[in-house]
């Protein structure tokens, strides 16, 4: 038994001498958990209470940078797909598989703290409102992307067949955009109040710009730390298969 | 031919080919020249690249490195390179719903032949199957089948085949017929490339012959002078 | 040298579509099976919900484009699955034809394939539901051809991929039906107010929709089709 593990490691040290992920401590990460307590502190006990939504409104704070950071996600992915199928670099291609996956995490945030912040305000779990309803679908097309990654062994088949699941990912948002816009126009829906930024007292703008500055740096963190951990994945499969 | 002559009538030139999937090269730098009514023949232990390197030359696959030209055209030439080639591998390549008929007149009108049904009987009465036309290939035993397969290959009359093990599955007849067409398409003008792991079909039909493994050419001589026992001992031992 | 006249994308197309047809035409199985699904379908629906609270006419266009998205779903899956059988898909891509012209003659064939599935069960929701197609059947024909060409579009694609993967059953229907919604809303919505009466300029914006999507992913799947070949 230990034979087999010892040469397996002697395999691994090859990558393990250069690996990307896990040396040490990720000090990037390290900032932005940081930041992100910050801003939960500063949101929980240093911006006042609204006054209408009551306490449940400090959800926003979470809920659309957390959405800001699903589209950046998103974005990512289908620019990264385009540029993979003109340039072919595999690098390309684990941005992508990168971004997707911290975008799913991003995504589903937005989704569970949407209803959690709607039941106290608005007395319903769900509305189809036309910002909630696209994330929906970001998120149906995530998953997608994912399960087709995990379904392809070939690394370049892979690369490819993801790349053209983002570009047409991408194609689709808008047509869900005017699909649910059309939807919610010939039938009645509950309206759903917009938070929206200029109308917001100075205290609670800068809460809110704080916290988009420290998920947005999450983000990134996450993609980095991601990134890494796919580069290395990619060099020992490379290794074992020579 | 002389070198001369050979340099004159070039069908197919390959330079340093090369096609990698992920890190590893199935083929790894194959250079040959083949003129018309040549045939090289290509043996070569399984996971020599022997299949990868008739996918590229067939316009299936892009090399990634290295150079090659089919009749003139480089490689990868799109529908230039693919108009003159046929291919026969040891899946049929056929719909197994459709008639022999059916599945050989849909390649010659793909390929653009004048009168493809009369084409099609023709090609299919040269490989001796033609009785069996109207019937659905699924029908067919195996060797029927590569009958068929390798009547569609060759429907539209082209100047480069390649063919890879494709004498699997056919009985005495149907191997017979297969030869035949062969020697009359090299007498026509085509060059053929053959791979095969047996050894003396492979011969019989060979003007020149190679040993292909670790995606190389690791041994290429002239038919011509070699003895087939021989050979296939050399071969066997080369590949053990 | 051969003359460098070849096959032209549209005579391609064709010809592929015909052989897929005929080759469906010949075994039926997926054909029959997507008729006797969506059949059951409609007749399960029937019977899953109050007719005192909710009026056939209400639910049937719902019910219609709701099942001939999954009647489609069976009949695209078998669309690449002939090819790989034999690895038939290498004679066409050996043979001097456009890429392009496989999804497109594929597409077709598909096209053909859902409209007669829908030629068949739209009689039949309107027999079992009680309801007058009447005035209003060319419109409701027109929407139903441009709801199944963006169906067909996407299906086609997503086809050529999944039959490539070990989870080619689920990764389908996974991978297609997000892209299927702004179709079926819009079909259904439309096809609901012409069952309603109401005039066709009505549906105007919703037909806008189809056509817009229909065009936009007929381009970009064609285009991304190469892509999911291996070369």
């Amino acid at each position: 038994m230990s034979d087999i593990s010892l040469r397996g490691e002697a395999a691994r040290a090859p990558v393990a001498a250069t690996r990307a992920s896990g040396r040490g401590i990720d000090w990037f990460f390290l900032v932005a958990v940081v930041l992100v307590v910050i801003t939960f502190v500063r949101v929980v006990y240093f911006t006042p209470v609204e006054a209408i939504q009551g306490p449940a409104q400090k959800i926003f704070y979470l809920h659309l940078p957390a959405a800001l950071a699903a589209f950046m996600a998103f974005g990512l992915v289908a620019i990264t797909s385009v540029l993979y199928l003109w340039l072919k670099d595999p690098k390309l291609d684990l941005i992508a598989e990168s971004a997707a996956e911290v975008g799913v995490v991003f995504t589903t945030m937005v989704l569970v703290s949407g209803p959690l912040w709607g039941k106290p305000v608005w007395g319903t779990w769900w509305t189809w409102d036309a910002r909630l309803t696209l994330t929906l679908f970001l998120w149906f097309v995530y998953v997608g992307y994912l399960v087709l990654r995990g379904a392809i062994e070939d690394s370049a088949m892979r690369a490819r067949y993801s790349a053209v699941l983002g570009i047409l990912g991408a194609l689709l948002i808008p047509f869900i955009h005017l699909s649910v816009y059309l939807f919610r126009t010939l039938h009645p829906m509950p309206i759903v109040l917009k938070p929206s930024a200029p109308s917001l007292p100075k205290d609670m703008l800068e809460t809110l710009l704080l916290s988009f500055v420290s998920f947005t740096i999450l983000f990134f963190a996450f993609l980095r730390a991601r990134y890494h951990l796919a580069l290395d994945r990619a060099a020992i499969e490379a290794e074992d298969r020579r | 031919m002389t070198e001369a002559d050979r340099a004159l009538h070039q069908v197919v030139e390959a330079h340093g080919l090369v096609r990698s999937f992920g890190g590893r090269r199935a083929v790894d730098g194959v250079s040959f020249a083949l003129a018309g009514g040549e045939c090289l023949a290509v043996f070569g232990p399984n996971g020599a690249g022997k299949t990868t390197l008739l996918r590229m030359l067939a316009g299936l696959l892009k090399p990634t490195a290295g150079a090659a030209r089919i009749a003139g055209v480089e490689l990868p030439g799109g529908p230039d390179v693919r108009s003159v080639v046929g291919l026969i591998s040891h899946a049929s390549m056929l719909y197994g719903a459709l008639t022999a008929r059916e599945n050989v007149e849909l390649a010659a009108k793909l390929y653009g032949v004048s009168r493809p049904r009369d084409a099609a009987l023709r090609s299919l009465e040269r490989m001796r199957v033609a009785d069996r036309a109207e019937t659905p290939v699924r029908s067919l035993s195996r060797g029927l089948q590569q009958r068929v397969s390798v009547a569609r290959a060759m429907v539209h009359e082209p100047e480069v085949v390649l063919l890879d093990e494709p004498f699997t599955g056919l009985d005495a007849a149907g191997a017979a017929a297969l030869s035949g067409a062969l020697v009359e398409l090299r007498s026509n003008g085509a060059a053929l490339i053959l791979v095969t792991h047996n050894i003396e079909e492979g011969l019989s039909l060979a003007t020149r012959a190679a040993i292909m493994n670790g995606g190389r050419f690791v041994r290429v001589e002239e038919r011509e002078g070699l003895d087939a026992a021989a050979y296939a001992a050399s071969y066997r031992e080369l590949v053990s | 040298m051969r003359s460098a006249k070849h096959i032209s994308l549209l005579s391609a197309s064709l010809l592929i579509a015909r052989k897929d047809l005929a080759i469906e035409f010949r075994t039926r199985t997926a054909f029959f099976s997507a008729v006797v699904f969506a059949l059951l379908g409609i007749v399960i629906f029937y019977f899953a919900w109050d007719p005192t609270a909710v009026a056939a006419i209400d639910l049937a266009p719902g019910v219609i484009w709701v099942i001939f998205t999954f009647a489609g779903l069976l009949g695209l899956h078998r669309s690449f699955g002939v090819e790989m059988a034999d690895r038939a898909i290498d004679g066409l891509l050996g043979a001097p034809v456009p890429r392009e012209a496989i999804y497109l003659g594929k597409a077709l064939a598909n096209l053909v394939f859902v409209s007669a599935v829908e030629a068949i069960t739209i009689p039949a929701v309107a027999l079992f539901y009680n309801m007058p197609f009447g005035g209003q059947g060319f419109a409701i024909a027109v929407i139903a051809l441009l709801a199944s060409i963006g169906l067909v579009a996407v299906g086609t694609l997503f086809s050529a991929m999944a039959v490539n993967t070990r989870l080619a059953e689920l990764l389908l229907p996974m991978l297609s039906l997000p892209f299927f919604v702004p179709v079926v809303m819009p079909a259904a919505q439309a096809t609901a107010r012409l069952l309603a009466g109401r005039p066709v300029a009505e549906v105007a914006g919703w037909v806008r929709i189809l056509v817009a999507f229909d065009i936009a992913f007929v381009v970009a799947c064609m285009l991304a089709f190469p892509f999911t070949l291996e070369e």
